[in-house]
C-alpha cells in the first residue's frame, strides 16, 4: 500500500530534506534522489535566491512540501494571506500532498516558532480537524499531519497521544506524516511504549513516514535532528513500514549538517527496512508451501 | 475550595497562559524565572497544568520550552547580526536581543522578519547600545538591508525601448524592492565584511587545532571611526553586493526612490553634478537592473 489518497496516490521513495548547505552539490552534481522535502516558510518569500534554487531543483526532482507554521492546533485563525501564498508555492512545486504538524505555537499573532504539544482533548481535537479541514479546502491537495515529539503533557488531557491524533485524522479525514523517530522521543519522555502507539492508529491514513536522529540528556531526550538514526528508532521504522505498507519516507538532518553523500547514504538504510516488509508481505511461493 | 487564578479548563486558556511562560526571559543560569508574574512561585503555576513525570518536575518540563524559545531567537537574532555582536560584545548584545525580542516578540510566521523593527528599537531604547548606539542604528540598517536583498521580489526592468517612449518630464522610474539605499555616519560596510571574515576563520579554526582556535580569538577589530557614507545594499544574479555610492547619485535615487519624476529627481543630485555623470550613473544603474517600473 504504497499509494493512498493522502499522499495523492504516488509511491515516492526514500528522500531528504534540502538543506542550504546541500545546494551547490545538488545543483552540480545532480544526484540521484527519488525526491526531495521543502520547508514551505524558507521559499514563501518575493524573489532572490531561494526561489532560484527551487526552480532549479524543481527542473529536474520531485518535491514535497513541509510546513512548519501552519499550526493547526492554535486557536488562532489561520491567516488568509498566508494561505494565499502557500497556494502559490503549491502551484510552484507541485507537491502531491502537502503536511504540517499536530500541535501549536501562535498565540493573538506572537509567533514562538515553536512545534508545542496539544492538551489530548476532545475540543482541541475538533478545533484540531476544523482547521486541517479548512487549509485542505483552501489549497485543494490532500493533508498529512506529523506527530511532534514532545517534553510535556498536561493535565487536562482526556486520552492518550495516539488516541489523539486518531480522532483528529478520522474527524478531518486526513493522513499522517508518521514521524517514527518522535514516536520514539515521546515515548522515552512519557514513559509509554512505541509499539502501542504504532498499532493504535490508522495506518491506511500514513502517507509519510520521517525519521531522523536525537540526543539523549540526563532526564530527558531532545528531537535534535543532528545525528543519524538510532537503532531503536530503525526498529520502530520496520515494525510501522510492515503495519503501514511502504510507505514515502524521508530522513531529518538539520543540524551539524555532513555531505550530502552522507545523509544521503543515511536515507538510502531505509531500503533495508522497507525491503524485509516486502518479503514478509509477499506470499510464500508455491514449493515452499508445499514444504 | 476555590481554582487557583489561572489553571486553564479550555485550550485557548492553555495556550495563552503557557505561552506566557515561554516568553518570560530567563533567569540566571539559564533557568526560569523562579516567580510568576503575581508573585506566586513558579512551580505553582506550572503544577497547575503541567503534569510532572518520575524524572522531571512540572516547572523543569516547562523550563525545558522555556530555554528552547530563548535559544531558538537568540541563535537567529545572532545569525542575522554578526556586526552588531561584534560592536557590542557578547553579553551586551544578549542583553539587547533580551530586551528586544521582549519589547516585540515575533508576529510573523517566518524568523527572516525577526530584525524588522530593531533599527527603530536601538533609537528609541538607546541604554541597551550606550555608548555606541549611533554606531549600533547604522549596523542594524546595514544588516536589516542585507536581509531585503536576499529575498524581496524583483520588479520587471524597464527596457530602453520603454524610456525612449516616455516623456521625459513625467517619467517616473522605481528602483527594485530589493535594494537599500543608506546614507550612514560610519563605515560600517567595511567593518562588518570584517567581521564576517574574522567569523568564518575562527569557524574553520574552531574544526582545526586548538592552537589555531587561540590566535583567531585573540583577534580583535576595531570598531569604525566617524565618516559619512552613502551605500547601496543590492543584488546581482542573486548574489549580496554593497556598493558604495557618491552623495550626488546617492540623493538622485532616493528621490526615484521616493516617487520624484526624472528631471526632479535628477536636480536632487544638485548643481555640481555634470551631464556626463548622469549619464554615466543611470548606464550603470541600468546595467545593474535596479531601475524598475512604478507599481
Ligand atoms: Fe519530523
Amino acid at each position: 500500500m504504497p499509494a493512498n489518497a493522502f499522499n495523492g496516490h504516488t509511491d515516492y521513495g526514500i528522500g531528504i530534506g534540502l538543506r542550504v548547505p546541500h545546494y551547490s552539490h545538488i545543483l552540480s552534481r545532480k544526484p540521484v534522489v527519488d525526491w526531495f522535502e521543502i520547508i514551505s516558510e524558507n521559499f514563501l518569500v518575493g524573489g532572490g535566491r531561494p526561489l532560484e534554487v527551487l526552480d532549479q531543483i524543481l527542473e529536474q526532482y520531485r518535491v514535497v512540501q513541509h510546513g512548519v507554521s501552519l499550526y493547526f492546533g492554535s486557536t488562532d485563525r489561520t491567516d488568509r494571506e498566508h494561505l494565499r501564498r502557500l497556494k502559490a508555492l503549491v502551484r510552484r512545486t507541485k507537491t502531491p500532498w502537502l503536511s504540517d504538524h499536530l500541535c501549536w505555537g501562535s498565540v493573538d499573532g506572537t509567533y514562538t516558532h515553536d512545534l508545542l504539544p496539544l492538551p489530548y482533548t476532545h475540543e482541541a481535537a475538533r478545533r484540531t480537524a476544523a482547521k486541517i479541514r479548512q487549509v485542505r479546502d483552501y489549497l485543494e491537495i490532500p493533508i498529512c499531519v506529523e506527530n511532534v515529539s514532545s517534553y510535556a503533557e498536561f493535565h487536562l488531557s482526556e486520552m492518550t497521544e495516539w488516541e489523539f491524533l486518531t480522532e483528529v485524522v478520522e474527524q478531518a479525514d486526513c493522513g499522517i506524516l508518521l514521524d517514527v523517530n518522535n514516536i520514539y522521543v515521546s515515548s522515552r519522555n512519557h514513559g509509554f511504549n512505541p509499539y502501542e502507539y504504532l498499532d493504535g492508529i490508522p495506518a491506511h491514513r500514513v502517507g509519510q513516514m520521517h525519521i531522523a536522529g536525537h540526543t539523549k540528556f540526563e532526564k530527558y531526550i531532545l528531537d535534535t535532528h543532528d545525528h543519524p538514526v538510532l537503532d531503536p528508532v530503525w526498529q520502530l521504522y520496520a515494525h510501522a513500514t510492515k503495519r503501514c505498507g511502504v510507505t514515502a519516507t524521508l530522513l531529518e538532518w538539520d543540524d551539524r549538517i555532513p555531505s550530502f553523500q552522507e545523509v544521503h547514504a543515511e536515507a538510502l538504510k531505509a531500503n533495508t527496512y522497507i525491503a524485509g516488509a516486502r518479503a514478509a508481505s509477499k506470499p510464500a511461493p508455491a514449493h515452499a508451501r508445499r514444504a | 475550595m476555590p481554582a487557583a487564578p489561572d489553571v486553564p479548563r479550555d485550550l485557548r486558556s492553555l495556550q495563552r497562559l503557557m505561552h506566557r511562560a515561554l516568553l518570560r526571559p530567563l533567569a540566571t543560569g539559564d533557568r526560569m524565572q523562579r516567580r510568576w508574574m503575581d508573585g506566586r512561585a513558579t512551580a505553582e503555576v506550572a503544577a497547575g497544568f503541567v503534569r510532572p513525570n518520575d524524572r522531571l518536575s512540572s516547572l523543569e518540563r516547562l523550563e525545558i520550552y522555556n530555554r528552547m524559545y530563548w535559544f531558538r531567537l537568540i541563535d537567529n537574532f545572532h545569525d542575522d547580526n554578526p556586526g552588531l555582536r561584534a560592536v557590542l560584545g557578547p553579553r551586551a548584545f544578549n542583553r539587547l536581543a533580551i530586551a528586544y525580542l521582549t519589547r516585540y516578540p515575533s508576529r510573523s510566521f517566518t524568523l527572516r522578519d525577526l530584525g524588522a523593527r530593531l533599527e527603530g528599537f536601538i533609537r528609541r531604547a538607546p541604554r541597551w547600545t550606550a555608548p555606541h548606539t549611533a554606531l549600533a542604528v547604522d549596523i542594524a540598517r546595514f544588516e536589516w538591508a542585507q536581509t531585503v536583498a536576499f529575498d524581496a521580489p524583483a520588479r520587471p526592468v524597464l527596457t530602453t525601448a520603454e524610456i525612449a517612449r516616455a516623456d521625459p518630464a513625467r517619467l517616473r522610474l522605481g528602483l527594485q524592492p530589493y535594494v537599500t539605499l543608506l546614507a550612514l555616519r560610519y563605515p560600517v560596510d567595511t567593518y562588518v565584511i570584517a567581521v564576517k571574515q574574522r567569523d568564518a576563520l575562527r569557524a574553520e579554526a574552531s574544526n582545526a587545532s586548538v592552537a589555531a582556535r587561540t590566535t583567531a580569538r585573540v583577534r580583535r577589530i576595531a570598531r569604525p571611526r566617524r565618516e559619512p557614507v552613502w551605500i547601496a545594499v543590492h543584488r546581482v544574479d542573486n548574489r549580496l553586493f554593497y556598493k558604495r555610492l557618491e552623495r550626488p547619485a546617492y540623493r538622485i535615487l532616493a528621490a526615484l526612490q521616493a516617487g520624484r519624476p526624472l528631471p526632479r529627481a535628477v536636480a536632487a543630485g544638485g548643481r555640481a553634478v555634470t551631464p556626463a555623470q548622469v549619464q554615466e550613473w543611470f548606464a550603470l544603474w541600468r546595467q545593474l537592473g535596479w531601475l524598475c517600473r512604478r507599481k
